[in-house]
């Protein structure tokens, strides 16, 4: 008897695909998405159980369902992603150094001049002559 | 980044100027401006002197172990005085347009009293 594709398997392990790569997509167009990723805790969380019934078919029923070794395969590599996934937003986006001489509210601004995109120099003391203020926005290049 | 240029005419009706700093050369900065979509100023700090200045040196972090900059921002007044600082311990969270608009309406309510 030919045995069953165990479609739960590989819709699980697409999940956890889904889950581990949407993220950054995912918030720059849903900001609500940003500081705590429960979109893609949705989608692992998803991904477990659909891989969980697709191991459960092919041990449980290895007559009927393939997947004993694909399925063991594609739950290794979920689990890898969902790894990966974690040390980036838990371990790796927080390994940074304390920053404890940055200058505090009331504290005098550094004075600074540097050129913009096109190479004009910006001063902000020009700036501040203009405006009524003037919001720096430190980042960390080519995000 | 995005964030601030979807509300960058609320900054300007305000007087209030946004910079954007990086140790990206300017060719990097205009790159990203274009693909993106950004028209507020990106300043290149390719040495990151105004990067240690401000204190939010974020040392070899970059590509080939350059000095970059940690995510932070800074809402200065006319004065040259410093109002309002944003550190953050995680590269992830970072202040939105809504947490500098509402400094910013706060400053200018004191400034007005």
């Amino acid at each position: 008897m030919k045995r069953n594709w165990n479609a739960w398997l590989w819709a699980g392990f697409g999940l956890a695909l889904a889950g581990a790569f949407s993220y950054i997509s995912l918030f720059i167009w849903f900001p609500i998405t940003r500081d705590v990723p429960w979109v893609s805790y949705l989608l692992f969380i998803a991904a477990g159980c659909l891989l969980g019934i697709g191991l459960h078919r092919a041990f449980g029923q290895p007559e009927r369902y393939r997947g004993k070794v694909s399925g063991v395969i594609l739950g290794v590599l979920s689990l890898a992603m969902i790894g990966m996934f974690c040390y980036f937003t838990f371990i790796l986006s927080k390994d940074m150094p304390a920053s404890t001489d940055a200058p505090h509210a009331g504290q005098h601004a550094p004075r600074f001049t540097l050129p913009d995109g096109a190479g004009r120099p910006v001063a902000l003391d020009e700036l501040l002559k203009t405006h009524k203020a003037v919001l720096l926005i430190f980042y960390r290049g080519y995000w | 980044m995005r964030g601030f240029e979807r509300r960058l005419n609320e900054f300007h009706a305000r007087g209030v100027e946004v910079l954007a700093i990086s140790a990206d050369s300017n060719q990097e900065s205009r790159k990203l401006c274009a693909s993106r979509g950004y028209t507020y100023p990106f300043l290149s700090d390719v040495k990151a002197e105004v990067i240690r200045s401000y204190g939010v040196l974020h040392p070899r972090a970059g590509e080939d172990g350059r000095d970059i900059a940690r995510p932070a921002e800074f809402l200065i007044d006319a004065t040259g005085t410093i109002r309002w600082v944003n550190l953050t311990n995680d590269l992830r969270v970072r202040a939105r347009p809504e947490n500098a608009l509402r400094e910013i309406d706060w400053l200018m309510a004191v400034a007005a009293r």
